[in-house]
């Protein structure tokens, strides 16, 4: 079994995560990329700068796994997410995850970025090519009545 | 006791500091630290009920805080 999650301050390395989840046992590898996109809500984006609060971002991301692999029987698993400035379609995050069937890995990527979305406490910056950049308030969970069905 | 209040992204900057140290009378909840929070200059810049962690837990208004634990005053999320 192969569980690993990272927050990190590099260029994702999508090779080394497919070497990491390869297993004969399975019949299906997917790898998952969020990359950074030139239009978000109609404006015209430049990049992206990546902050977190690292110590439970990394807690809240092997959870997170740990979650999927218990939920789906999945052995082999590997999850990047990147902080610091990214540029035009650079990967912020990698989910790469194999399993001996195609159904339960298209089903614990799914499961993997939307509880990313939804409870890491990753915060971004987006910049415009207008010289202008804002705090983006993305779709996860904002108030603390949300808070409590979230834990762990 | 003395409570030390992180905060992050947005919220830092509305309050110009990553970390703010409170003086809390005893018992106090996630609620009462908040609260104090938005009553410093920027403070408004937070809601009424943000998202805040304990201990690098999600924690409700509600949840006592001790002294000595991590309070984290969480922006709206935005991973992935």
């Amino acid at each position: 079994m192969s569980v690993r999650t990272a927050i990190v301050r590099r260029a994702i390395d999508v090779a080394a995560l497919l070497a990491e989840v390869e297993n004969t046992a399975n019949g299906a590898t997917l790898v998952f990329l969020g990359q950074v996109r030139e239009v978000n809500d109609g404006r015209a984006v430049t990049g992206i700068e990546y902050s977190a609060y690292g110590e439970m971002a990394e807690r809240e991301l092997a959870a997170i796994a740990s979650e999927c692999a218990a939920k789906f029987g999945i052995a082999n698993l590997a999850v990047e997410h990147r902080l610091g400035a990214l540029e035009l379609g650079d990967a912020s995050i990698a989910i790469v995850v194999a399993h001996t069937h195609r159904g339960q890995a298209y089903e614990a990527s799914r499961f993997v970025i939307e509880e990313v979305k939804r409870r890491l406490p990753i915060f971004k910056r987006e910049g415009y090519v207008d010289g202008t950049s804002e705090w983006v308030n993305a779709s996860g969970i904002a108030q603390q009545s949300a808070a409590p069905e979230h834990r762990t | 006791m003395t409570v030390t209040a992180l905060l992050f992204a947005s919220y830092a900057e509305a309050l110009g500091s990553e970390r703010v140290n409170l003086a809390l009378s005893e018992p106090a909840t996630v609620r009462d630290i908040v609260e104090q929070l938005r009553a410093l200059p920027g403070g408004s810049a937070l809601p009424v009920s943000p998202l805040v962690a304990v201990n690098l837990t999600y924690a409700s208004a509600d949840q006592r805080v001790e002294s000595g634990d991590e309070v984290a005053i969480i922006p709206p999320v935005a991973g992935g």
